[in-house]
């Protein structure tokens, strides 16, 4: 019964029970975890099987729900954080990067701040005002955090146990429009280090980088491709902080072109920074700009508008069109 | 003039024209009734003994000479560290300083209140807590000097490093608080933080989640009357011990220039908590009879009047009048003092002439515990680069 078929939510669900039971110090923190477990049930059960001491219901103020976790953290906890929604991260953003990020350095490394902080991201759930952003460049740009997010079932396992058992606070972005996608999880398998890139599609004509709810529009988007003869290669980017330059460089050594995809605004977003990264490292593999496809530099619209706004097939398809005319 | 008249209820310069203030007293009419402040020591240093300061005063009923004569000395080392310190500014050793001067009785009677295994999360200005937790106060000044961002194991002594962010450190006291009922410990942690971090949201939720979880936390609010240049006026329309009752816990106002007082009203505090009775709001009422920083002039926003009347009221100078009455110390105690007030003061100076700048490669030293890549290869190119110069140590050399 090692592997089992697990939707998103689930994965993630039994990462977080898996981490109760190994480590007394392990807690869950947030609004409505406990009863209800979360908006999007991703702590069902664990405050019935866990309790209320170790499965926290918090009053409803995100800065007192990190501030209060920074504590815990000095006294010896692993307190795993959910924030509601990405929208409302920021009343907690104050102390996330002034104190959540700095408190290790400013210590001289005597004290360690092992707090993973949740945040379901991303659109297309046609959700209302601030439900739907994806605002992992703010925290990547923050020395001290890690920012990762999985796009499938295994990695939510596997990714949120070594971000529990990291000692650094790790941002864990979840793809909250995949939650109910289901794929194998396999509880005994030995996983890959936590901020590593890996391959999700081998390809040879062009290399599409991506992480959390995009992995599938690229994937997709691969398959398309390879109807009209183009070989996509895939890469899930997996972390944003740090980021596994050195895959994204090798993978662009074969293929010699790059699309970064994310639905985060592509202004000075994670795309800018990889593209002025792999300039550099590969200026002479290059056959093209290294371009980027997400959002744009307005508000997340409503939802009647996401479909349009969020990158979908035909958008990277263009594209990855316009990449290869070079 | 008594403490609760002086600063509290006396409007000062303000940009509310006195139409405004008549009608916003109209609008919301005086919820609160005259501020009741525990004073156990007059500012003349005569020992003050009412029915309603019992409760208090029971923590120190049996406090004994070599006890008073120890709050005596922690005052007199702290000030005499503290001017130091502000020299130190003064001649550029140090980039900045923060002085407590006029806030020894608050943070000696509350940092003696605390036990070894208490919790302490001070602001930036607790040198006084600091020096009570056996913090080395050299370690004070490697971030006003600039050669770390902290510099002590909090660990160590149980005291937190200096937060700079106003009232964040407040919500750090509530989960180590939190914790600490959660391993069934009997300790209690303390939050400093001051009247200006009282309009800080992060000082509210602390409120609301020690309330919530009956964390045992002590909140200490030196209530110095000033937040840099604004009174505080600016900050709440009442007395800030009174916003406890609103959370559910009580608050208490105590002069803060009685370090006597001080010392019980904590005691208090931490027992309660300690016992578990959750969290308590301790105003100290006190004054700043100095600039905010050495960058600050407060002859730009505050009368000397006001300074020259607190004066009357220091805290240090109580004491002794009181120690001397009562005969609880004779004049070889004093010279002891003074002494080893040179002492400190010169091993302060030596100290701090003599701390060395951070090797440069500290820059990259415990960004993270386990590693970044990005940190790694950053370092790595910035090694490079100042291996390049000529005249520039290697990495690890001591310039």
């Amino acid at each position: 019964m090692a592997v089992q078929k697990l939707p998103i939510a689930k994965a993630i669900n039994e990462s977080l029970r898996t981490a109760l039971e190994n480590d007394p110090k392990v807690l869950i923190m947030g609004e409505d975890v406990g009863k209800l477990g979360g908006v999007f049930r991703v702590t069902d059960g664990l405050q019935k099987d866990f309790g209320e001491e170790r499965v926290i219901d918090t009053p409803l103020a995100e800065s007192g729900i990190v501030g209060t976790a920074i504590g815990l953290a000095l006294r010896g906890y692993r307190p795993v954080v959910e924030i509601q929604f990405d929208g409302f991260v920021f009343p907690a953003y104050d102390q996330i990067v002034t104190q959540l990020a700095k408190m290790h350095a400013r210590a001289l490394g005597k004290i360690k701040m092992p707090v993973v902080i949740r945040i379901p991201y991303g659109g297309g759930i046609g959700a209302v005002e601030h439900h739907s952003e994806s605002p992992e460049a703010l925290f990547a740009h923050v020395a001290g955090l890690k920012v990762v997010s999985p796009s499938n079932s295994a990695d939510a396992y596997w990714m949120m146990q070594q971000a529990i058992q990291s000692d650094d606070p790790v941002i864990f972005f979840e793809p909250k429009r995949r939650y109910w996608d289901k794929g194998e999880v396999d509880k005994e398998a030995i996983p890959g280090p936590l901020h590593k890139a890996v391959v999700a599609r081998e390809g040879t004509d062009l290399t599409l980088v991506a992480y959390g709810p995009m992995v599938k529009v690229c994937l997709e988007a691969a398959a398309a491709a390879e109807e009209e003869g183009k070989s996509l290669e895939v890469l899930d980017l997996r972390s944003m902080s740090p980021i596994d330059f050195d895959a994204v460089q090798a993978s662009v050594e074969k293929t010699r072109r790059l699309v970064v995809v994310h639905e985060a605004p592509v202004f000075l977003g994670t795309g800018a920074e990889i593209a002025a990264r792999i300039t550099e490292r590969c200026f002479y593999h290059l056959e093209a700009p290294v371009l980027r496809v997400g959002g744009y530099h307005a508000p997340y619209p409503p939802a009647r508008l996401e479909e349009e706004y969020l990158p979908g097939l035909d958008r990277v398809l263009d594209t990855v069109d316009r990449s290869l005319a070079y | 003039m008594t403490v609760e008249s002086t600063a509290a209820r006396k409007p000062r310069r303000s940009s509310t024209g006195g139409g405004k203030r008549a009608s916003a007293k109209k609008a919301a009419p005086q919820q609160s009734t005259e501020p009741e402040l525990v004073q156990l020591l007059t500012p003349e240093g005569k020992r003050v003994k009412s029915a309603k300061n019992a409760v208090y005063d029971a923590y120190v009923a049996d406090i004994t000479s070599e006890e008073l004569r120890g709050l005596y000395r922690d005052m007199v080392l702290t000030r005499r560290f503290d001017a130091e310190a502000t020299s130190l500014q003064r001649q550029g050793e140090l980039g900045l300083w923060a002085s407590l001067l006029g806030q020894e009785a608050a943070q000696i009677g509350s940092g003696r209140a605390t036990r070894g295994d208490d919790y302490v999360f001070p602001t930036y200005r607790e040198h006084g807590v600091a020096w009570c937790r056996g913090v080395d106060p050299t370690n004070l000044l490697g971030m006003f000097r600039g050669v770390n961002n902290g510099g002590w194991d909090p660990n160590s002594n149980n005291f937190h490093l200096y937060t700079i962010v106003i009232g964040s450190q407040t919500l750090h006291a509530t989960g180590y608080a939190m914790g600490v009922a959660k391993d069934g410990a009997d300790s209690a942690v303390i939050a400093y933080f001051g009247d200006g971090a009282s309009s800080q949201g992060d000082v509210a939720e602390s409120f609301t989640f020690s309330a919530v979880y009956n964390a045992p936390v002590v909140f200490f609010c030196q209530n110095n009357q000033w937040a840099i240049s604004e009174p505080t006026e600016k900050q709440t329309r009442v007395p800030l011990y009174q916003r406890a009752q609103g959370y559910g816990f009580p608050g208490v106002r105590v002069d803060g220039n009685d370090v006597l007082a001080v010392l019980a009203v904590t005691k208090w505090a931490l027992e309660r908590a300690r016992t578990g009775e959750g969290p308590a709001l301790i105003e100290a009422f006190t004054y700043r009879m100095g600039a905010h920083t050495t960058s600050d002039d407060p002859s730009k926003y505050r009368n000397d009047d006001e300074r020259v009347a607190w004066e009357a009221k220091d805290p240090i100078l109580r004491l002794r009048a009181f120690l001397e009455s009562e005969g609880h110390a004779d004049e070889g105690f004093f010279a002891e003092l003074d002494d080893e007030s040179e002492a400190l003061g010169k091993r302060v100076r030596e100290v701090v002439r003599a701390m060395p700048d951070p090797d440069l490669m500290a820059i990259f030293e415990n960004v993270y515990a386990d590693g970044h890549a990005l940190v790694d290869e950053e370092r790595a190119q910035f090694a490079a680069y100042q291996a390049s110069f000529a005249d520039t140590p290697a990495a690890g050399e001591v310039k």
